[in-house]
């Protein structure tokens, strides 16, 4: 616990838990994009996540904790940072040096978490007092109409859109500065961080492509 | 040109500073910033009033003593130039200028525009050295081969005139990219290995002690750097940090 009192171990504790949470976003985005081209995968692939004692066991409480993790310490470290500097500029030209998404991480951390609690509420939530709590015979094919009826409301599907539009800016600054994070500054870092700035923007638009699409393609109750 | 200058004063550490205005008239384009302060303060000595307290030695950029935060940037709007180095030709005749001293908790201010930036200097004793015996019989650095490309690096590093820009242009008051150009231009010597991992333990230790923010790579502070110091060396001091943290 000597290390994550340092400057530099929270950093890196920062960007090792915010590229767990990347990479865990690559993989949700792939099945939620099974929704668009193949429910049947989308229903078998969600029974297997939502059943799977390993996943349920093991994998939730890590990303659980993971996601508590990186904005309890984004918390921590921006308090600190503030009170670095305890008397603010008259004139401060932010702009002039640095990205408004490199500025404002718990801007945009802000409502992705604002958007977590939604999203736990529309889906988490329920799905838990669906299996543990109220007692419901086994039904491996629900998942697709369930989520399709999610996107009904076009509130929630604006929400989701605007949630989406800031996670793309925070992976653009977050996901490219995790790298330096960790140390790694060399040859393959500009296609990394190229890489990087892609998977940014593309995740977060195939996120709002699926909302869109399912708000679109409603099934008849 | 004629100016309207907004500048911070505070009669001393303790005290409540405040922006005061000030007209000047008669700036040339070819004045150096300072010496436009110099001409601010000549008029306000005539008029019986207090000069403007600010930081300022060699005058042609490479002591790192002068600072100032103006119109929101250290050393100005220029690049790669420090406060001294910026001249009036950069501002336009009615301009109004906001000069304020560099602000962290870290640095906190003597009078008016000057602050004590000795937490950079207890940050190099922590182990910006190398021990090297000097009683008369030292060996010659040249007689170690070191790679050019790290030798170039080293020296890049070594450019780091301890001006403070990096902390007052990061939004977290950050000491980050000082204290890497320090670690890295042992780091990357074979006379600095050996201490390596002490030093780069020693100096991140006393960083996060004098109260200096965390760094988010914003990149703020290698934009504003008067010596172009680049975020490699930051990358640089994460990667010591780690490694010597494991070897303890």
């Amino acid at each position: 616990m000597g290390m994550i009192s340092s400057s530099i171990a929270r950093k890196v504790a920062m960007a090792l838990s915010g590229l767990f949470l990347v990479f865990f976003l690559g993989q949700h985005f792939t099945i939620n994009l099974t929704s668009v081209v193949a429910p049947d995968t989308f229903n078998s692939w969600s029974h297997f996540m939502g059943t799977n004692g390993l996943v349920q066991g093991v994998l939730q409480p890590i990303l659980i904790f993971g996601v508590v993790f990186h904005f309890v310490m984004g918390f921590i470290l921006e308090i600190k940072n503030r009170n670095a500097r305890a008397v603010k500029y008259a004139s401060y030209k932010g702009g002039a040096n640095a990205s408004w998404a490199s500025r404002n991480m718990i801007i945009s951390g802000l409502v992705i978490l604002a958007f977590l609690g939604l999203h736990f509420y529309d889906f988490w939530i329920p799905e838990m007092i669906h299996k543990y709590v109220e007692s419901h015979p086994e039904d491996p094919t629900r998942y697709y109409a369930e989520t399709v009826h999610k996107f009904e409301s076009p509130v929630r599907v604006g929400l989701y859109v605007i949630s989406f539009v800031l996670l793309a800016i925070h992976l653009w600054h977050g996901f490219a500065s995790s790298f330096q994070s960790v140390g790694f500054n060399n040859k393959y870092s500009t296609a990394l961080t190229k890489f990087a700035k892609v998977y940014a923007i593309a995740i977060p638009l195939g996120f709002i492509f699926i909302a869109v699409y399912l708000h679109l393609n409603q099934i008849p109750h | 040109m004629k100016l309207t200058l907004k500048i911070w004063r505070q009669e001393n550490a303790s005290a409540k500073g405040a922006m005061q205005t000030y007209p000047i008239d008669g700036v040339e384009g070819d004045m150096s910033f300072l010496e436009m302060l110099d001409v601010l303060n000549e008029q306000l000595i005539n008029k019986g009033d207090d000069p403007v307290v600010f930081d300022h030695d060699c005058r042609e950029g490479i002591c790192g003593s002068c600072s100032l935060q103006i119109n929101g940037e250290p050393h100005g709007p220029d690049r790669l130039v420090t406060t001294c180095q910026l001249h009036m030709r950069m501002f336009n005749d009615g301009d109004t200028i906001v000069i304020e001293p560099f602000r962290a908790k870290a640095f906190p201010v003597i009078k008016d525009l000057m602050v004590d930036r000795s937490a950079f200097d207890r940050i190099q004793h922590a182990g910006g050295y190398i021990s090297v015996n000097t009683s008369g019989n030292t060996i010659d650095a040249n007689a170690i081969p070191v790679n050019k490309e790290d030798a170039d690096d080293a020296f890049a590093a070594a450019t780091c005139i301890g001006c403070g820009a990096c902390v007052a242009a990061c939004k977290n008051a950050s000491a980050m990219l000082f204290t890497s150009a320090k670690v890295s231009q042992y780091a990357l010597l074979p006379q600095g290995r050996v201490e390596a991992t002490t030093r780069v333990l020693n100096m991140v230790e006393q960083m996060d002690k004098e109260g200096f923010g965390n760094c988010t790579n914003t990149g703020a502070c290698e934009v504003e750097c008067p010596k172009g110091i680049s975020l490699e060396n930051i990358a640089r001091l994460n990667r010591e940090y780690l490694s010597a943290s494991i070897k303890g």
